[in-house]
């Protein structure tokens, strides 16, 4: 078997749940966690009798993404009904958009292993409703069934078939989830079902035009199962033509503890959706103005920002790109930048190295973070103006963290401020000097790597707090011969 | 009392003749002792009744209320009642109580005051012409209880004719409230769709399904279709528009009023008997100072077969939802889920129901939607610009309502095509989204025959008038069937 | 068009609708009937016709993202045919 033969074709379709605080239909509302069947109104429930309306904010959400994408916004979009039976589809059809959905033909630049870039098609982008849930095991022989989650709007996205591997489905999924999420349209909680993927994939021999008969692989939670479920379809896939076989063209469930993908019983035979216009509902127009309204509440989209933050601030691609990787992160830089009064380079380094890594540490997010833009802006501030060494301030930062108050009060409170008083520093200079009549003999004789054990000694002298400029001016005097 | 008017009514409980509770006991009795001839209930809601009557007399004595207040009305079973079994005449839903109002039931009953007396029987999801759908049994028709009373509201046109409720409610998606209205001596409307609010009214048909009164009166029907009608942001094709004045204009003359008669209307298929008394009508209406014009409707033979695409698809859908899973009927055979589902449906729904679903699911499904539903809405397109046309040159369209006078039960029972064919008068408004009426025009071997009233878009106020003024000149209306006096 | 016996089964299955046997043969038939009669359509002139799904020329109207409706779970489940712990119960779904 060799892979190299073979081109994979891959999909995907992102359902991404609108943060709305109620339903697409109804004012009941999404919260995720409550009671089972605490949110299913009558209009959740599929009552008899009652309508659907559809909610505002999750127009605007699909707008807004449509405009991110740079897609076509639909001035008629069209809701319709697709039919299958199931416990979770209250109503017995799915509120969809099928024929005329609200963005079409938009797309997203991805970025490659080896730093090249590659366009991924979105084909369309419509809104529908969730489904509820199935709890299987609690009951003998029964389901049960909590209809909280049934009605909470999604979004679902549709690529083209523009994938060429696993990598490069993660690399798409983690930029439409960067996107989504800095729109503040998702919350992009995978584990809570917010954003989740159906992978299409099929495969081809080499030099071949026509795709290969595919699979789509259902709701799949995680970045990493999504490769695990894709290459395990790849293997699969062309195991089966290699050996003779055909590949069904069916729906089939990824099982995160084996990495294997299986065929969907409830899906055997593949339905008949009978799409119609849903007569409850009437065309959804959006019109140039509305267009132009969502468009001035958009906020800077991550490439842009990126962009900006190397041309304003000089920063190096890197840092920029993960500065702006979370749009609360770059608002959290931009924060330290312009009240700290530091070098922009200097106030990356903290949030980069000592920010992210600390709070990695501690297994939290930005927004949760012990230390605030205010206070880490204390910081650089106190560096800019000399007040401590760059070397203390990590100990402050620690300090911080550790929750023990701001810069100001941390370096009053431990007597950290630098020590630029040249007496003292010469002071402590002639000490460390008669102390170390070996090594100072040894460097005058011409061992100039000894500066930096006399610099090292002196700085301990002075508990680090000597300014280290003038400590290194003083000592070069004092130590020639 | 049951022979007074709506204004009567109320004007006699304003003035304290007899209170509420008295009027309401009344009518209670009458339906205790008369409807077991008719079957027009399905639920009699006395208690509540009697407590809706008293709040009314309350109300009255503080000098509140409105012209409506205390006058007890029937639903027709098809909208949502709280704490009331709710059946839409189904199987499904005999165990269904509602836990929430209608719009129509919160405006009726909550704000303007009428107690309700019960639920009435009709086919069942509103599915038929006669009104034997019913998994409550068939309605008898008053005129003759060998008759059917038409339907799909059968209930509601078999009580009011027989003098058990004043006025109710009913539903029109293809001719439910006009076909039996005509067919019982009733005056019945179906206003424009989207002026009165569908929500928590039982769907059938969406795009087609309206709300109307049948009355023994225009004038009686006006007065309640005021109360019923206005924008309800709870449903996404209600229309957000003031509603018109529909009681102050009925005292305008007709003089100059054009009215078209369309060619299609008047072919073969048409009994004789009916015919004579259309003529008639326009008659009286041309001494009113109406006048006449033939006109065509040329898409109208197509009605029957847009509508048995149209409503069956809808159908097919809003029934879906009837699964057994969160209420309703559920099979106590069902060994797994796909039994569940099968049997639940199977035992809940009738056959007329069920043939319905099918047909709909049939012209939905893959392959055939672009030869039966898409071409089923271009066709509608056709039918609307037959009567958008019609409009510029006329003021309302007359015609006969139902082609013969009410027919044997049993006799098209096996046979839903012909069955299908009563409507052929009455769908084309539905499709069109048009108000149109019906109001009774003479009597043929004793039995009523209706005409039919059809109006532009939110002429409501301009139908009623006209039958207002031709019921001022005519005594048809006010003619009650034997033994119900 | 017509149906045989073995189409409607196939369209009552897809509708989940169980049939009575005995009425299968009936409803081929009346279905059949039926569809004859709607097959006049075919024959109207719908060149450039646009389908009219709905009968008002209005868009949608739009709602407030605001809750407006509270949890009544236990007046809703008091006529729900199975329920246990808040959950409605079904025969064991099968993925």
């Amino acid at each position: 078997m060799s892979n190299a033969n073979w081109e994979v074709v891959i999909g995907l379709e992102v359902h991404c749940q609108l943060m709305t605080k109620t339903k697409i239909f109804s004012g009941a509302a999404t919260a995720y966690g409550a009671e089972p069947n605490t949110q299913a109104d009558t209009v959740t429930l599929g009552f008899p009798g009652v309508l659907p309306v559809l909610n505002h904010d999750a127009l605007q959400m699909a707008v807004k993404f449509g405009l991110a994408v740079d897609a076509q916004v639909a001035e008629r979009s069209v809701f319709a009904r697709k039919h299958y039976f199931y416990p979770d589809l209250p109503k017995g059809y799915q509120i969809s958009q099928y024929e005329l959905p609200i963005v079409a033909n938009g797309h997203l630049d991805i970025e490659l292993a080896d730093g090249s870039t590659k366009r991924i098609g979105i084909t369309r982008a419509h809104m529908e409703e969730d489904a509820g849930k199935s709890v299987h095991d609690a009951y003998a022989g029964q389901s049960g069934i909590d209809l909280n989650r049934a009605g909470t709007p999604l979004l679902e996205i549709v690529s083209e078939p523009d994938i060429r591997s696993s990598a490069e489905a993660v690399s798409y999924l983690k930029k439409l989830h960067q996107l989504v999420v800095y729109l503040g349209i998702c919350d992009g909680n995978m584990q809570e079902g917010s954003f989740r993927c159906d992978c299409n994939v099929s495969v081809r021999p080499r030099g071949q035009k026509e795709f290969g008969t595919r699979t789509e692989t259902k709701n799949v939670n995680s970045f990493r199962y999504v490769e695990k479920a894709i290459e395990y379809e790849i293997e699969r896939q062309i195991e089966v033509i290699e050996s003779g076989g055909k590949i069904v063209q069916e729906t089939r469930l990824f099982n995160p503890d084996t990495g294997e993908t299986r065929s969907m019983r409830s899906k055997e035979n593949a339905n008949d959706y009978r799409y119609f216009p849903d007569p409850d509902l009437l065309p959804v127009v959006v019109t140039a103005a509305d267009v132009a309204r969502v468009r001035s509440t958009m906020p800077e989209l991550p490439e842009a920002k990126r962009n900006r933050f190397v041309e304003q601030y000089g920063l190096p691609k890197y840092d920029a790109t993960v500065l702006t990787g979370e749009a609360a992160l770059a608002d959290y830089y931009e924060a330290v930048v312009s009240t700290s009064g530091g070098d922009p380079k200097t106030c990356a380094n903290w949030v980069i190295t000592d920010l992210l890594g600390a709070l990695n540490k501690l297994g939290k997010e930005i927004g949760d973070s012990p230390v605030t833009a205010p206070m880490l802006a204390g910081l650089v501030a106190r560096i800019a103006d000399k007040t401590i060494s760059g070397k203390i301030a990590k100990d402050v930062f620690e300090a911080m963290l550790a929750g023990e108050g701001d810069a100001d009060t941390i370096i009053k409170a431990k007597g950290l401020v630098q020590i630029t008083d040249e007496s003292a520093i010469i002071k402590a200079i002639e000490d460390v000097m008669a102390k170390n009549p070996g090594q100072l003999a040894e460097y005058r004789a011409g061992k100039d790597k000894l500066f930096g054990f006399f610099v090292g000694q002196a700085m301990k002298a002075t508990q680090g707090k000597a300014n280290p400029d003038a400590l290194n001016r003083l000592l070069k005097e004092k130590l020639a011969p | 009392m049951h022979t007074l008017s709506i204004k009567q009514l109320g004007e006699a409980l304003r003035a304290r003749k007899f209170s509420s509770r008295e009027l309401t006991q009344h009518y209670l009795k009458r339906i205790e002792t008369l409807d077991p001839q008719l079957n027009s209930y399905i639920t009699v809601t006395a208690d509540q009744a009697l407590a809706a009557a008293d709040a009314a007399d309350a109300r009255l004595a503080r000098g509140e209320g409105g012209p409506l207040t205390g006058i007890p009305l029937g639903q027709k079973d098809i909208f949502c009642t709280t704490g009331v079994r709710t059946s839409c005449a189904s199987r499904m839903l005999d165990r269904f109580i509602s836990p929430y109002d209608a719009t129509i039931v919160k405006k009726l009953q909550a704000e303007a005051g009428m107690p309700m007396l019960g639920k009435l029987n009709m086919d069942e999801f509103a599915m038929g012409s006669s009104n034997e759908t019913s998994w409550y049994g068939p309605v008898k028709n008053p005129w003759d209880v060998t008759r059917v009373p038409g339907g799909s509201s059968g209930g509601s046109v078999a009580a009011v004719a027989a003098g058990l409720a004043p006025v109710a409610t009913a539903t029109d998606t293809g001719g439910s409230i006009r076909q039996p209205a005509a067919l019982t001596n009733l005056t019945g409307i179906k206003p424009t769709y989207g002026r009165v609010s569908r929500y928590g009214m039982i769907a059938f048909a969406s795009s087609l399904d309206q709300a109307g009164v049948v009355a023994r009166s225009a004038e009686d029907a006006a007065q309640v279709l005021q109360a019923m009608s206005g924008f309800d942001p709870l449903d996404s094709t209600s229309m957000d528009r003031p509603v018109d004045d529909l009681v102050a204009p009925l005292g305008r003359s007709i003089q100059g009023l054009r009215v078209g008669l369309p060619r299609e209307y008047f072919a073969d298929g048409l009994d004789a008997g009916v015919r004579a008394c259309i003529d008639g009508a326009i008659g009286e209406l041309k001494k009113l100072g109406a006048t006449f014009t033939e006109l065509s409707l040329p898409n109208s033979p197509l009605s029957v077969p847009t509508y048995y695409v149209v409503a069956p698809a809808e159908a097919s859908s809003n029934l879906a939802r009837f699964d057994g899973v969160r209420y309703g009927h559920r099979s106590a055979q069902a060994k797994n889920l796909e039994e569940l589902y099968e049997k639940s449906r199977g035992e809940g729904f009738g056959p007329e129901v069920q043939r319905r679903i099918m047909i709909g699911t049939y012209v939905l499904s893959h392959g055939y939607y672009d030869a039966y539903y898409l071409q089923a809405q271009k066709v509608r397109r056709l039918i609307y610009d037959d009567f958008r046309r019609a409009f510029e040159q006329v003021d309302v369209i007359l015609g006969p309502t139902a082609t013969d006078v009410a027919f044997k039960l049993g006799a098209k029972t096996d046979d839903p095509v012909s069955m299908y064919l009563n409507d052929i008068y009455t769908i084309a408004a539905n499709l069109a989204g048009i108000p149109a009426m019906s109001l009774p025009c003479g009597f043929k071997d004793g039995l009523p025959v209706g005409m039919q009233l059809m109006g532009n878009f939110f002429d409501e106020a301009k139908l009623l008038n006209v039958a207002h003024q031709y019921q001022q000149v005519t005594g048809w209306h006010t003619q009650s069937p034997k033994g119900f006096e | 068009m017509s149906l045989s016996p073995e189409q409607i089964r196939q369209v009552a299955k897809l509708a989940r609708l169980e049939l009575n046997p005995s009425l299968t043969e009936a409803y081929a038939g009346q279905i059949s009937n039926i569809l004859e009669l709607v097959g006049q359509l075919s024959a109207a002139r719908t060149e450039g016709v646009g389908p009219m799904a709905h009968p008002l020329e209005m868009t949608q109207r739009l709602r407030a993202d605001e809750v407006t409706q509270p949890d009544q779970r236990e007046a809703f489940q008091a006529i729900a045919p199975a329920v246990q712990d808040g959950l409605y119960l079904v025969p064991k779904v099968i993925e």
